[in-house]
């Protein structure tokens, strides 16, 4: 069997086909669109908006006038990423190896109920929540004036937290699953207590888990809008939205093109820091820490 | 909250398997079954959103067309008129909110919108023109159009190189609505806006996510004109913005719901916004800043490539029948400069000093200029400002 697999021929052939149709998908839908987005890049805002072919740097020379926007998304992508992971670790926990088996299906459903319906509509519905009428009444009525939520840096960051949660309780529960729990019981019968056994067992067998959900979950929220365009009011400003505004109010194509290509770059040396550090704390086993 | 959204819903899960049971047995029709379920609108929607899909479809579903798809802003139609339009045209009319022209512009300049109708400023119809995005009116399309009862300085700007590309909806102001329960002292000036915000309304006052009105707005703070494209002049309007910005409860051109709950005290706002909220909170006024501020009109026009050009010329026809018209205005409080149309106004709205202000205080206001859509400086200063 193996040989067939190694020499050129019919397999070769079906496995080029079966390949060809995520190829075109890369080639056509990512790397085309990311090769116009860099010459864009090196353009000029055209009179009246939009793009003029040019050979310049001038938009990236430009990039600090959009520095907030940089520092508030590197600082509210890693804050949310780390606020999921807090929260979602002892909720996957529970799930995983607590929960009973009668109500751990039903548990699982819950997590997923909240897709359900439109992300858009959730996040709607919490304008209202931290709204003027919503927690700071309740708020008042215990005695706590003048409370502001909505349009803070607080109210996006409870928005990413809501949105993003199931995405890392998922990752951290298949990984906790897959625990073998024997190799608990042998940790307390080697004399170690819980604590001891959570930091030298369970947690970094479930690192795959944990550095899956913080990727899907950072990546994710390097390129957010939605939240902080309902949430931030307009004020808490992430890259995404300057973006948004660079191509649909300011129609500078070329600097748009600009900001997008620095943020793609900052999010492959991010990963790429990221997965290093995690890979390097992980040095002494032979786990592999892969994406999926 | 969530009982009355099932009984809202079109179909329960159970109706739905015995109509579906019927369909089955043959003892409905397909046409009843769609149409009991939602799930022939739902194939509209779908279609809609996949306009290859209908060009067989929308020749045969009546003479203009199934549909009619108009771009417009926040709070300024009578959602009725559309039922009524549907009812005697057999159009639906499918409707986008803008919070900017310079978004409008946006999304034309990239292509295939799918507008057969929008609703563009004074100040920008010459750069629709000249970018090409925008045709010319058949005005024998549109026989509810008669210029002569029209207000002259509303209907120029429609007008491009002799050729008419856009007739007037209704006209305005840009003024500010505050919240008299809230803010005691009596702001009658721009100034005075730009003050409160950063003293005692601190938190509670919201501008437009709209480069004219809140750069111009900013500019009158220091008295140069409210279309200044000056660099050194941007540069002061810019830098009380960003002073003010920690200041604002929020950016946003609709800001009706963040009056109506009490978290904002102040806005920029429109007339008819003005008059919308005074007229459910009486406590929230419409000033007009004593230093000017813009005054505007806005048209109906016909973009380039609409796909459904007999829809659109009957639709704008339609709502510029002055009973119509009547209704609009009615329902969304922006007088119209059609004299047929003002003649049917109940007598409150025609003295109503919000929707017809004093002449002293319109005499200071300025028609927005075509230089501020496309100058890249003001697009910047709004960027930089929002991303502060």
């Amino acid at each position: 069997m193996a040989a067939t697999q190694t020499t050129s021929g019919p397999g070769n052939r079906v496995t080029a086909m079966l390949l060809l149709p995520t190829t075109l998908w890369f080639l056509l839908l990512l790397v085309m669109p990311l090769v116009v987005i860099l010459i864009y890049s090196l353009g000029e805002r055209a009179p009246a908006g939009g793009y003029a072919p040019a050979l310049t740097l001038a938009q990236y020379a430009n990039l600090p006038a959009r520095l907030k926007a940089f520092t508030n998304t590197l600082t509210l992508a890693p804050l949310g990423t780390i606020m999921c992971l807090l929260i979602a670790y002892p909720l996957a926990y529970y799930l995983a190896v607590r929960a009973g088996p009668k109500i751990k299906p039903f548990l699982l459903t819950l997590v997923i109920i909240p897709f359900w319906t439109s992300f858009l509509i959730r996040t709607y519905a919490w304008i209202y929540i931290l709204g003027g009428r919503g927690i700071p009444q309740l708020a008042e009525m215990i005695g706590i004036d003048d409370m502001r939520l909505i349009y803070t840096p607080t109210a996006v960051l409870i928005g990413i937290v809501y949105g993003y949660l199931p995405l890392m309780v998922f990752p951290i529960y298949v990984s906790l699953e897959k625990l073998d729990k024997r190799l608990l019981e042998a940790s307390s019968d080697l004399g170690a207590n819980p604590f001891r056994t959570f930091f030298q067992v369970t947690l970094p067998l479930s690192a795959p888990g944990l550095v899956t959900g913080s990727l899907l979950v950072f990546i994710l929220l390097m390129g957010e809008y939605l939240i902080p365009a309902l949430l931030g009011g307009g004020k808490v400003f992430f890259v995404g939205n300057a973006l948004v505004d660079l191509f649909l109010q300011s129609r500078n194509w070329p600097f748009g093109s600009a900001v997008a290509i620095t943020l793609v770059g900052i999010m492959l040396v991010a990963v790429a820091v990221y997965l290093k550090l995690v890979g390097r704390s992980d040095k002494g086993g032979d786990q592999d820490v892969s994406i999926i | 909250m969530t009982k009355k959204h099932f009984e809202n819903a079109p179909i329960s899960a159970k109706k739905f398997m015995d109509e579906l049971w019927r369909y089955k047995k043959g003892s409905t029709t397909r046409r009843h079954f769609l149409g009991v379920t939602g799930l022939g609108a739902a194939t509209a929607v779908m279609a809609s959103a996949m306009p290859m899909l209908t060009g067989l479809r929308s020749a045969q579903a009546g003479s203009i067309g199934d549909r009619v798809s108009m771009a417009t802003w926040p709070n300024y139609f009578d959602p009725a008129n559309f039922e009524q339009f549907k009812k005697d045209a057999g159009a639906e009319v499918q409707v986008s909110v803008f919070g900017s022209n310079e978004e409008m512009l946006a999304k034309l300049q990239a292509g295939g919108t799918g507008w057969d109708v929008f609703v563009p400023t004074n100040y920008t119809i010459s750069t629709y023109v000249d970018l090409d995005l925008i045709q010319p009116l058949d005005l024998s399309r549109l026989p509810n159009f008669d210029a002569k009862f029209y207000e002259k300085r509303f209907i120029e700007p429609g007008t491009v190189n002799g050729k008419v590309y856009a007739v007037p909806k209704n006209w305005g102001t840009t003024g500010f609505v505050l919240n008299r329960k809230k803010v005691t002292s009596n702001p009658t000036s721009w100034k005075e806006f730009w003050d409160l915000t950063k003293t005692s309304a601190s938190g509670r006052v919201m501008v437009h996510d709209y480069q004219l009105t809140t750069i111009g707005n900013a500019l009158k703070y220091f008295g140069y004109s409210f279309n200044s494209i000056d660099p050194k002049e941007l540069a002061d309007a810019e830098k009380l913005l960003i002073e003010c910005k920690p200041h604002l409860f929020a950016i946003n051109s609709d800001y009706q719901p963040g009056m109506r709950s009490g978290d904002a005290w102040m806005s920029v706002a429109w007339t008819g916004d003005g008059l919308q909220l005074h007229r459910d909170i009486p406590e929230i006024d419409y000033v007009l800043g004593k230093e000017g501020g813009e005054l505007w009109s806005d048209f109906y026009a016909i973009p380039k490539g609409a796909p459904h050009l007999d829809a659109a010329y009957a639709f704008i026809n339609f709502l510029l029948d002055p009973a119509i018209n009547a209704k609009e205005v009615a329902a969304h409080g922006y007088p119209v400069p059609d004299s047929r149309t003002t003649a049917l106004l109940p007598k409150e709205m025609t003295t109503n000093p919000i929707m017809y202000p004093a002449a002293e205080l319109l005499s200071a206001l300025e028609f927005g200029a075509a230089v501020t859509l496309t100058n890249p400086l003001r697009a910047e200063v709004m960027a930089r400002f929002k991303s502060a």
